[in-house]
């Protein structure tokens, strides 16, 4: 019963996007509306089968994937790391948390042209936007989760007499682990975010490059067509992460919730 | 052992057994007190010569309002804060750090959630062989009641469940003094009967020595043989109040209601400030204005 409930909310969520597309189907065919900027659905789906088929698709897809996988990588260790050594040594929280703090108030495309002047316009550049983009949503998890660890659990710890390295693995580790996930997740989304830029800022393949094509050769379908595929393998990405780290976090109903 | 308070009070005749503290002199105490005292960084006495000592197998519950420094004697003697003078002592060891011997139940359960019940109650087995760790925690589980909920969540459980895994973790270590910091405080009165007993029964197999911190006089009557009042600022030992009833221990005797009404009035006596306060040392004085 609950899950046929969840059903039906999930099917009445689809309703809206479903009936404005019928609606503006309709309206194309029946010629009260141009469609030249915003093509029908049909058109569209047509654009995307069209690419799929030969092949494009795939080529731009794994391209993007490749991108934010890498720079998802780099930042995400980069983060786990910094936010590691900031949380447990007070020394370098004093030094560096208020330099990061303030690089994170940069808006992302602002490194842009600085990127491209250090590095290029070739993949270098584009992994590490990604990854800044990324570094940041767990640099912050992670530091917030060890600064906010329960002290008490970890007096547990101590009443048990363990010693420092168990008392990472056996509390902190554990104790940290659903902001992580929470902060990694975040920085995944981020990745999506930045690799638009990136693929903006010069790129011969990627979804990003769909875009730009589609723009300057008056191709509205084929932008939207590739707006359709970054929500797809955005959400496909996600729902991997979550998969893959739920058995993680098992024992925290709230964790799940917000994830 | 005695402090300069007693040697006054002595001179003039108000010794109100404050020599109970102390033991026979026949047997050897298994948690020995001596002289504690604890001052904070910002100057606050917390404690001023604290000297308890305890048998084997004894029940002491140390009682007294709010302030009185319950909670920090009790983390002293846990090697969870550092003394600033006296020592602790178990089986004659000096503590300065938590120790194999002791155990500890808070007064939240704090149970580690990621860890289902039966792996919380054998957090402090991790070094035993992994037949041995669980034969010791399914009896442990079994003896408070929760052999069926070795495999839920710490979340899953009720308050009182909770402490009960928390218990049953402290007691599948064998410690030989079990320190409780008003374990039961947070629980509602049926709740904590039943707690009471199953905290009986479990004492009642391996006689470790227990201190329990509680502002429940009938929970002190009705676990302890010895009940030490405290009053505070800065905290200290008061009077002593001797239960000496058989258990299992019935509310409603006669023996029972005499019991609780004693240490009423010993608690009551050591929230007046009057005559009977010790003349102040040089390290109390700055605090008792």
């Amino acid at each position: 019963m609950p899950l046929l409930r969840r059903g039906g909310r999930a099917g009445l969520g689809l309703l809206l996007p479903l009936v404005l597309a019928a609606g503006w189907e309709i309206a194309v065919a029946t010629g009260a509306a141009s469609g030249r900027l915003l093509p029908p659905p049909s058109r569209i789906g047509a654009t995307l089968w069209a690419l799929a088929v030969s092949g494009d698709l795939w080529m731009h897809v794994e391209a993007t994937l490749i991108r934010v996988g890498l720079g998802f990588l780099c930042g995400a260790a980069a983060g786990i790391v910094a936010g590691a050594l900031v949380a447990t040594i007070p020394a370098l929280r004093w030094l560096i948390d208020p330099s990061l703090q303030a690089l994170r108030a940069v808006p992302s495309l602002a490194w842009v042209p600085l990127f491209i002047l250090w590095f290029g316009i070739l993949e270098t550049p584009k992994v590490l936007l990604i990854a800044v983009g990324v570094f940041f949503p767990v640099y912050v998890g992670v530091s917030g989760a060890i600064a906010s660890v329960d002290r008490k659990l970890v007096e547990v710890g101590r009443i048990f007499r363990l010693s420092r390295f168990a008392l990472a693995r056996r509390i902190l580790l554990p104790a940290v682990l659903p902001a992580t996930l929470v902060g990694l997740r975040t920085g995944l989304g981020l990745g999506f975010l930045f690799v638009v830029a990136a693929e903006l800022m010069g790129a011969s393949e990627g979804l990003g490059y769909l875009l730009v094509d589609g723009q300057q050769f008056s191709k509205p379908d084929q932008i939207v067509a590739a707006i359709i595929a970054f929500a797809l393998v955005g959400k496909a990405a996600d729902m991997a992460l979550v998969t893959l780290t739920s058995p993680l976090t098992r024992w925290q109903d709230t964790v799940r919730d917000s994830l | 052992m005695a402090g300069s308070g007693l040697k006054w009070r002595a001179e003039r005749g108000i010794v109100r057994r404050r020599d109970a503290h102390a033991m026979p002199a026949r047997e050897t105490p298994v948690l020995t007190v001596d002289d504690l005292s604890k001052i904070y960084a910002d100057g606050t006495q917390a404690l001023s010569g604290i000297t308890l000592a305890v048998r084997q197998g004894e029940i002491v519950a140390l009682i007294g309002g709010s302030g009185c420094g319950k909670t920090t004697l009790l983390r002293l003697i846990a090697g969870l804060d550092q003394a600033t003078r006296g020592a602790v002592q178990v089986d004659g060891e000096t503590i300065r750090a938590p120790h194999p011997s002791i155990g500890v139940v808070f007064q939240e359960p704090r149970l580690l959630p990621w860890l289902d019940v039966a792996g919380n109650v054998g957090f402090g087995l991790a070094d035993l062989p992994r037949s041995e760790r669980r034969t010791r925690v399914s009896r442990a589980l079994e003896r408070v009641g929760l052999a069926e909920h070795g495999g839920r969540w710490p979340r899953e459980l009720s308050g009182g469940q909770q402490q009960r895994v928390a218990i049953a973790r402290a007691f599948v270590a064998q410690p030989r003094v079990l320190l409780l910091d008003e374990p039961f405080s947070a629980l509602d009165a049926f709740t904590r009967k039943g707690l009471h007993d199953q905290l009986l029964d479990l004492w009642a197999e391996s006689k470790p020595t227990i201190l329990i911190v509680t502002h429940d006089v009938g929970e002190a009557v009705t676990l302890a043989d010895r009940v030490v009042v405290m009053r505070p600022r800065p905290g200290r030992l008061d009077e002593t109040v001797a239960i000496g009833l058989a258990r299992p221990r019935e509310p409603v005797a006669a023996t029972y209601e005499e019991a609780v009404r004693r240490v009423l009035a010993a608690l009551d006596h050591s929230l007046r400030p009057a005559a009977t306060k010790p003349p102040p040392t040089p390290e109390t004085r700055a605090s008792w204005w």
